[in-house]
C-alpha cells in the first residue's frame, strides 16, 4: 500500500447550533481513508447534531466540511448531490422507510442510481441482506422483524450502493451486548470488505474501544472538541479528567470524595 | 400540632436550633416552610440554624422536602444552615437533590401572556402561510420533473394511496351526503309549503349540493380522515428519520411522498364530489316523495331542469381545490413535525384544521368569484 495516507474528511472550525443556541464551537479534525472514527461524547452534547452537517441535512452556523478537498456546504446542490451519493447513514432508529419491504427498503437506491435490470437488482439485494445477515428476510416488512435485524437492515440499505464512507448513529442504542458486539464485528468486517472508512456517533464504550482507531472528543460543558486521537491511547495518555472520567465510566462517586 | 413536630430554641446566641420530632411521613402531610421563617423574621440576627432529632421521629420524602424549601429560602438570606445534626440518610439524599448537574439550560419557552400568545399565533399564521407558498412552489417544481419524465414516481404507492382514499371514506360520505340532502327538504319545505311551492324543494335540494354542498361536506371528511392521516404518517417518518434517509440518497421527499399524496386526492375528490350529488339528491328525493308526498316524477324532472350543467362544473372546480388543499395542508404539516410523539400529534390536529379553515375560505372566493361572473 501506498504510504501517503489520503484525508478523506476535513472539518474545519466548525460551529453548530439551532437559532440562537449555540451547540457546539471551533471543531476541527480530519478523518483519514480506511478510519474508524469516533464521535463521542455525553447525551445531548451534539453528536448527532454534528452528524447532521456532516451527511448534509443540517448547514453548520461557520465553518467548513471537506470531502477529498471540496467543500460541501459551498458546492450547489448536484455538487452536495454527488459527495452524498458517496454515503451511507444508518440512523439511530433504523429509519427504513415503513411502507416498502426490507428488501424493497435496500433495493429503492439501486433502482435509483444504477442501471440494473429487475433481476440484477434482486440479486445485489440478497447479496446485501445476506452479508448482514438477513437472508431471506427480504419480504418482511420493518414493523415485523426485532430491533437488531432492523438496525442490520438498514445497514444493509446503507451499503447498497458501495459507499466510500459509512456514518453511523449510535449503532449499538437499543440492542443487548451481544448483538452489539455481532454489529461491531460487522462494522470492521464491512470496513475491511468494501474498503470503505467509517464515523461512528457513540458513548459505548465497549464499542469505542472495539472498532475505533481515531476519535474526536466532544466536551458539553466547554461546548468543543477537548481531545482526539486513537481511543486507546487517549485512556492510556491523556491527562484531562474529563477524558478520563468518560472513557472509564467515571470514577466512583466515593473515590471522588476520597 | 406544630408543637409536636418543631420546637425553637434560641439559648445559643445568633442561632436557632430545630428539634424536629413526631411524624413527618408525607402520609401525615407537609409542613409549610412559613412556620420557620416566621420564626426568622421575629429574629432576624440569626444567621444560623442547626438541627437536633428526637428518638421517635419517622421520617420520608416529607422532611426532605421541607427542608429543601428550608435551605433554598435561608440561602437568598444569607442564612447557614447547618444539616449535621439530621439524620445520615436525610444528609444524603438533601446532598444529591441540591448537587446541580446541568449548567447551561437550553432556551426552553416561558409560559407566556394571554396577549403575548395571540400575538405569537398570528406570526404563526402568516409563517404557516408563507411555508405553505414555498411547498405550493416544491410541489409545482416537482410535478414539472414528474411531467418531463425526470422524477421517479412510485404507482404502486399511488394505486395504494387511491384505493385509500375511496375505501376509507366512501360510507361517511353516502352518510353524510344523504343526510344533508334530506335537512335541506325538511329546511326548505317548512317554508315552500307556505305558498304551495313545496316542487321546488327539488330545485333547492339539486342546486345547493351539486353547486358547492356535496364539494364542501366531503373536503370536510376527506380532511379528517385522509388529511389527517397523511400528516400522521409523515409526522412519524420525519420522527423516525426516515424522511432523512431519503434526503441523504438525494430522493426529494416531495417526489417521492407529497407528489402521490396529493395526485390522488386530486383525482378521488371529484368522483367522491359527483358521488354526494347523487347521494345528496337522493336523499331530498326520499324526504320528498315519502313523506311531504310529492310526485316522484315530477320531482326528479324538476331536478333535471334546475341543475345546469355549468353547476356540476362549479361543484368540480370547488372539489379539485379542496383535494390540493387537504392534501397539501395534511402532507405540509406531516413534514414539518416536530421529532416527538407529541408532534405527530399536534401535526395531525393542525392539518385537520388547516384543511378545513382553507375549504372554507376557498369556499368564499369561489362563490365571490361566480358571482362575478355571472356562473
Ligand atoms: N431540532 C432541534 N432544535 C433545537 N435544539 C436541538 C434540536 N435537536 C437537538 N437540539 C439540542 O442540541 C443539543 C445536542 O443534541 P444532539 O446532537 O441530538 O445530542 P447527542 O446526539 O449528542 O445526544 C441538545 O442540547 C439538544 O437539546
Ligand atoms: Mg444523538
Amino acid at each position: 500500500m501506498d504510504s501517503v495516507i489520503a484525508t478523506v474528511i476535513e472539518v474545519r472550525d466548525l460551529d453548530l447550533g439551532y437559532d440562537d443556541y449555540a451547540v457546539m464551537r471551533n471543531l476541527s479534525f480530519s478523518v483519514n481513508k480506511g478510519d474508524i472514527f469516533i464521535v463521542m461524547g455525553v447525551n445531548g452534547c451534539g453528536k448527532s447534531t454534528l452528524l447532521k452537517s456532516l451527511i448534509g441535512l443540517r448547514a453548520p452556523t461557520r465553518g467548513k466540511v471537506l470531502y477529498s478537498g471540496k467543500s460541501f456546504w459551498d458546492e450547489d446542490e448536484a455538487g452536495q448531490q454527488n459527495i452524498m451519493r458517496r454515503f451511507g447513514v444508518l440512523y439511530q432508529g433504523g429509519a427504513l422507510w415503513s411502507s416498502l419491504t426490507v428488501g424493497e427498503n435496500v433495493a429503492l437506491p439501486l433502482q435509483l442510481y444504477t442501471k440494473l435490470s429487475c433481476q440484477q437488482i434482486q440479486e445485489v439485494v440478497a447479496l446485501k441482506l445476506s452479508l448482514v445477515g438477513l437472508e431471506g428476510y427480504g419480504d418482511f416488512f420493518p414493523s415485523g422483524i426485532s430491533g437488531g435485524m432492523r438496525k442490520r437492515a438498514s445497514l444493509a440499505r446503507a451499503i447498497a450502493l458501495d459507499p466510500d464512507i459509512i456514518f453511523f448513529d449510535e449503532p449499538s442504542s437499543g440492542l443487548d451486548p451481544i448483538n452489539a458486539r455481532k454489529l461491531d464485528d460487522l462494522i470492521l468486517e464491512l470496513r475491511d470488505g468494501l474498503g470503505a472508512t467509517v464515523v461512528v456517533v457513540t458513548h459505548e464504550l465497549a464499542s469505542i474501544f472495539a472498532v475505533g482507531n481515531n476519535s474526536v472528543f466532544l466536551d458539553v460543558e466547554s461546548k468543543t472538541m477537548i481531545a482526539t486521537g486513537d481511543p486507546k491511547s487517549l485512556l492510556a495518555n491523556s491527562k484531562d479528567p474529563r477524558v478520563i472520567q468518560f472513557l472509564t465510566r467515571g470514577p466512583d462517586s466515593k473515590e471522588l470524595k476520597r | 400540632m406544630l408543637s409536636e413536630k418543631l420546637t425553637f430554641d434560641y439559648s445559643i446566641p445568633k442561632t436557632l436550633l430545630i428539634k424536629l420530632s413526631g411524624d413527618w411521613q408525607i402520609s401525615a402531610g407537609l409542613l409549610s416552610v412559613n412556620e420557620v421563617t416566621s420564626q426568622l423574621t421575629t429574629h432576624p440576627d440569626i444567621a444560623q440554624i442547626n438541627f437536633s432529632v428526637s428518638q421517635g421521629l419517622k421520617w420520608d420524602s416529607g422532611l426532605i422536602a421541607f427542608l429543601l424549601k428550608l435551605i433554598r429560602e435561608c440561602g437568598q438570606k444569607n442564612i447557614h444552615v447547618a444539616r449535621e445534626g439530621l439524620p445520615q440518610e436525610a444528609q444524603k439524599l438533601l446532598a444529591l437533590a441540591l448537587k446541580v448537574d446541568e449548567k447551561d439550560i437550553p432556551p426552553k419557552d416561558a409560559r407566556e401572556s394571554f396577549l403575548e400568545r395571540s400575538g405569537e399565533k398570528a406570526l404563526q399564521i402568516s409563517e404557516s402561510l408563507a411555508a405553505g407558498l414555498d411547498f405550493l412552489g416544491d410541489i409545482a417544481v416537482s410535478l414539472g420533473r414528474l411531467i418531463t419524465g425526470k422524477s421517479y414516481f412510485r404507482w404502486d404507492d399511488f394505486m395504494l394511496i387511491v384505493q385509500r382514499c375511496g375505501v376509507d371514506t366512501l360510507l361517511l360520505v353516502s352518510l353524510i351526503s344523504l343526510l344533508v340532502g334530506m335537512i335541506l327538504a325538511f329546511v326548505g319545505s317548512i317554508q315552500l309549503k307556505m305558498f304551495g311551492a313545496q316542487i321546488f324543494i327539488s330545485d333547492i335540494v339539486g342546486i345547493a349540493m351539486v353547486r358547492v354542498l356535496s364539494a364542501v361536506m366531503t373536503g370536510i371528511i376527506m380532511s379528517g380522515r385522509i388529511g389527517a392521516s397523511f400528516a400522521a404518517e409523515l409526522g412519524m417518518m420525519q420522527t423516525n428519520e426516515e424522511i432523512d434517509a431519503l434526503k441523504t440518497l438525494g430522493v426529494s421527499p416531495v417526489e417521492f411522498l407529497v407528489i402521490p399524496r396529493v395526485l390522488a386526492l386530486v383525482i378521488m375528490m371529484p368522483v367522491l364530489t359527483i358521488y354526494a350529488d347523487l347521494m345528496g339528491i337522493l336523499g331530498g328525493f326520499v324526504i320528498s316523495a315519502g313523506m311531504l308526498h310529492l310526485n316522484p316524477v315530477e320531482y326528479l324532472n324538476h331536478t333535471q331542469h334546475a341543475v345546469k350543467l355549468s353547476y356540476v362544473w362549479v361543484g368540480l372546480i370547488h372539489s379539485l381545490v379542496f383535494g390540493v388543499i387537504v392534501a397539501v395542508s395534511g402532507c405540509l404539516r406531516g413534514i414539518k413535525c416536530e421529532r416527538s410523539a407529541a408532534g405527530v400529534g399536534i401535526a395531525t390536529t393542525s392539518a385537520v384544521v388547516t384543511g378545513i379553515t382553507g375549504i372554507v375560505i376557498a369556499t368564499a372566493l369561489i362563490t365571490f368569484i361566480c358571482q362575478i361572473l355571472g356562473v
